[in-house]
């Protein structure tokens, strides 16, 4: 029913074991490939946020956020509109830098406020927190000077501060 | 609930003392007014059975033979009174044998705690003696679980798990408590308050006028109305409330399998059961219908045939419970989340609200059409004088206990198929059978723990010699508690209804599914478990038993040898629309008469 899109999904669950399991079980349950899935606490620590991006159809999400309010473990499930929100991930990458070409990367670096994280004879380890748009073009440019390793956190995202409450956070509990 | 209960429950829920986590269960099960729970004993549950013969208390333990037969027991139970059941398995293989039972439940949405042993705290993820991760197998067909971490928790952890397996949708709870928390000593008290900010309940309350006004002006203009009935009813009670909606519209009311009971098969607008195995006249009126008024109903694949051809002409309305079933297989025009109880009667008054004489006149005419079908296709077999046919034992048993206190409970396949369509059941709670799961093995087990609700009622299972060899070890169990349910074996000798696919979509490759050379006499084995042993090859003799099995009042074993070949019909091949149904018996042709 209808296009694939991405979405992403801020899922407001009690900290206690196994509610991990459970979100991610419910998404391959149900058929869903999950692109990026963040999980850390919060201002509270009896809560976590998990927050989750999948590419599918607006049917379909809206499907899976009522599978999650079925989750006794899950107390509240947002969808977080792009334009609305600030997306933000932390890319740890090791690039290859030997003494010649050194300078050239960390001026990359600087043009993305990453930093240097770790210098090493050949590499450098270097630490960007941006928007995952950014992270990628970075990560384009690095990549001719020859990436040895790259990792990601997955993507953790909150409405703006300037956002009126309840406008672009859309509650999605009781729908139909 | 009675005014004795109530007190005892009151009396539980005060009670506070030291005792260890053991002692806890059981006084927890108490202040849940549980009064009866299946099991069996085992390393790590074994400080819970210590106390249930160390402590007084009020709760009946039954000792089964296999775990599976605790979960279809207190299934049974739950089906048949509307409470929680409850069973009880130690660690590792116990445990795993429940899951049967807590997948059936989930998907029939029945109420069920299942309380486990777990090898004690610190040997968790071990490789231990005994161990299975029994909250993570569970996971995808509980409504929830815990692992209990303290033995503070237990009594937090099983006043949250009724709650949650009761409430709202209702589904299986499953308790894992660890050996070592059911022997520690702790200040007992009942919690007053159950915390659970994920888990709310109160917002189903309450009706949505807007919606009901919706609902009542789409019926209103609709020509060709059918209520789409399925269990959800059953779990709201709401079986007076369906009635009095259906007499005020006068539509055509089909009920699912599930919902078998929530409204009377013997109401002239009843048009029972659609679906694979359904009456023609029902699939034919959700074919041609307007408008699916679908109360408490799922739009399964068994009832829908081909979705993108189910009711290709219809609108549809949803009422129910679980907001996720909303537009989950097909989309809804107009929803309504609440309980049935409140939802039913607002949509009753609005209805009523909004006569108008050509909507009355159409509908009449769609009512008159629905009931030509019906007369001219009723479910109906070709008697054979040579051969007793099952579903003349379906009519014979039907006959024998209309109008008295009977409960059905089915096995899975063709015997589950026959009864459905020959049996009548006039009201909530009196047909148990496993639909969604499709659990081969119910039968047996369902009926004792139904029977063990209502010692006085005449509980008949109407079995399939498949079936019944996959959980006939509980007739021990009956015999054990004097458990007078019938079990009527319709023993055709095959694995029947795959034997009819087989036939019929597999060019009569009969691929394993003939049991015939191996049959045990099923007689003699009743006769071993000291049950009542009868058998029946001809229509005289299933007639003479069944008044006999009656009469016995004690556990009983009827085999009926019936005729080999029988199929059940009329039959909606999987994959096909609904409303093309095959018939061999009267057509050698699909049929879509009327459509």
């Amino acid at each position: 029913m209808g296009a694939t899109n991405h979405h992403t999904l801020s899922a407001l669950v009690e900290n206690r074991p196994g509610v991990l399991s459970r979100v991610a079980g419910l998404f391959t349950r149900r058929g869903f490939n999950i692109d990026s899935l963040a999980v850390g606490p919060t201002e509270r620590p009896d809560r976590s946020v998990i927050t989750i991006r999948v590419d599918c159809t607006r049917h379909s999400v809206e499907q899976v956020v009522k599978q999650l309010y079925k989750l006794v473990d899950v107390i509240d499930v947002y969808e977080i509109a792009p334009d609305a929100a600030i997306e933000r991930e932390l890319l740890l990458v090791k690039v290859q830098a030997d003494a010649e070409r050194r300078s050239e990367v960390m001026k990359l670096a600087e043009l993305f406020d990453a930093r240097v994280a770790d210098v090493g004879q050949t590499t450098l380890l270097l630490e960007c927190v941006e928007h995952p748009d950014r992270l990628a073009s970075f990560e384009e440019l690095l990549a001719p000077y020859g990436i040895v390793e790259a990792i990601r956190t997955g993507r953790v995202a909150m409405l703006r501060a300037s956002a009126p409450e309840g406008e672009s956070k859309s509650r999605l509990r009781v729908m139909g | 609930m009675s005014t004795q209960t109530e007190t005892a429950i009151a009396k539980a829920r005060a009670r506070t003392g030291r005792m260890n986590g053991a002692e806890a269960i059981i006084r927890s099960l108490e202040a849940e007014g549980v009064e009866i729970c299946w099991g069996i004993p085992g390393g790590a549950i074994l400080p819970l059975y210590d106390a249930f013969m160390a402590c007084e208390h009020t709760v009946q333990h039954v000792l089964v033979r296999h775990e599976q037969g605790a979960g279809h027991m207190a299934q049974g139970y739950a089906r048949a009174t509307g409470k929680v059941g409850v069973c009880i398995a130690t660690s590792g293989p116990g445990a795993t044998n429940l899951v049967t039972p807590i997948a059936d439940a989930f998907l029939d949405s029945t109420p069920m705690v299942a309380i486990t042993g777990q090898v004690p705290t610190h040997l968790i993820g071990t490789d231990a003696f005994q161990e299975a991760d029994i909250t993570g197998i569970v996971m995808p067909i509980v409504k929830h679980s815990f692992l209990v971490q303290t033995v503070e928790d237990i009594p937090k952890a099983m006043k949250a798990a009724f709650h949650i397996a009761s409430s709202g949708r209702p589904g299986p709870v499953l308790v894992d408590i660890p050996k070592d928390l059911q022997l520690t000593e702790f200040d007992f008290a009942w919690p007053e308050e159950i915390d659970l900010p994920g888990y709310d309940t109160d917002w189903i309350s309450g009706v949505d006028q807007d919606a009901i006004d919706a609902a009542a002006d789409m019926i209103a203009r609709a020509r060709k109305p059918v209520l789409y009935v399925g269990g959800g009813v059953i779990n709201a009670e709401a079986t007076d409330e369906l009635i009095l909606l259906a007499e005020a519209l006068q539509v055509p009311v089909t009920t699912t399998l599930l919902a078998k009971g929530a409204f009377p098969d013997s109401h002239p607008l009843s048009v029972q059961m659609p679906g694979m195995h359904g009456s023609k006249y029902a699939n034919w009126t959700m074919h041609r219908s307007d408008l699916l008024i679908t109360i408490g109903a799922r739009f399964d694949d068994r009832v829908t045939g081909k979705l993108d051809a189910f009711a290709p002409g219809a609108k549809i309305i949803h009422f129910d419970i679980d907001p996720a079933e909303i537009s989950k297989n097909r989309l809804a025009d107009v929803s309504l989340i609440g309980h049935l109880n409140e939802t039913l009667p607002a949509l009753r008054d609005a209805v009523l609200a909004n006569r108008n004489d050509e909507r009355i006149r159409h509908q009449i005419d769609w009512l008159n059409e629905v009931q030509g079908w019906r007369r001219e296709n009723p479910f109906r077999y070709r008697r054979d004088a040579s051969k007793l046919k099952p579903e003349y034992v379906m009519e014979a048993f039907d006959r024998a206990l209309r109008g008295k206190d009977a409960i059905w409970v089915t096995g899975v396949g063709q015997h589950q198929m026959w009864a459905a369509q020959y049996l009548t059941i006039d009201g909530p709670r009196r047909w148990i059978t496993s639909g969604g799961l499709g659990t081969m093995g119910f039968g047996v087990p369902a009926a004792i723990g139904a029977q063990q609700a209502f010692p006085d009622a005449y509980v008949v299972n109407i079995d399939g010699d498949g079936c019944f060899q996959m959980t006939l070890q509980e007739l021990a169990t009956a015999r054990c508690y004097d458990v007078p349910a019938i079990h009527a074996v319709i023993n055709n000798g095959w694995l029947g209804m795959v034997r009819q696919w087989q036939e019929l979509f597999h060019g009569e490759r009969y691929s394993e599914t003939d049991l015939f050379g191996t049959i045990p006499d099923f007689v003699k084995l009743a006769e071993s478990y000291g049950c009542l042993a009868l058998k029946a090859e001809t229509e005289a003799e299933a007639d003479a038993v069944i008044a006999e099995a009656i009469a016995a009042r004690r556990p009983t074993v009827i085999d009926f040898r019936v005729d080999r070949e029988e199929k059940v019909y009329p039959m909606v091949p999987a994959g096909s629309a609904s409303h093309e149904m095959l018939d061999e018996t009267w057509e050698n042709e699909w049929v879509e008469e009327g459509v």
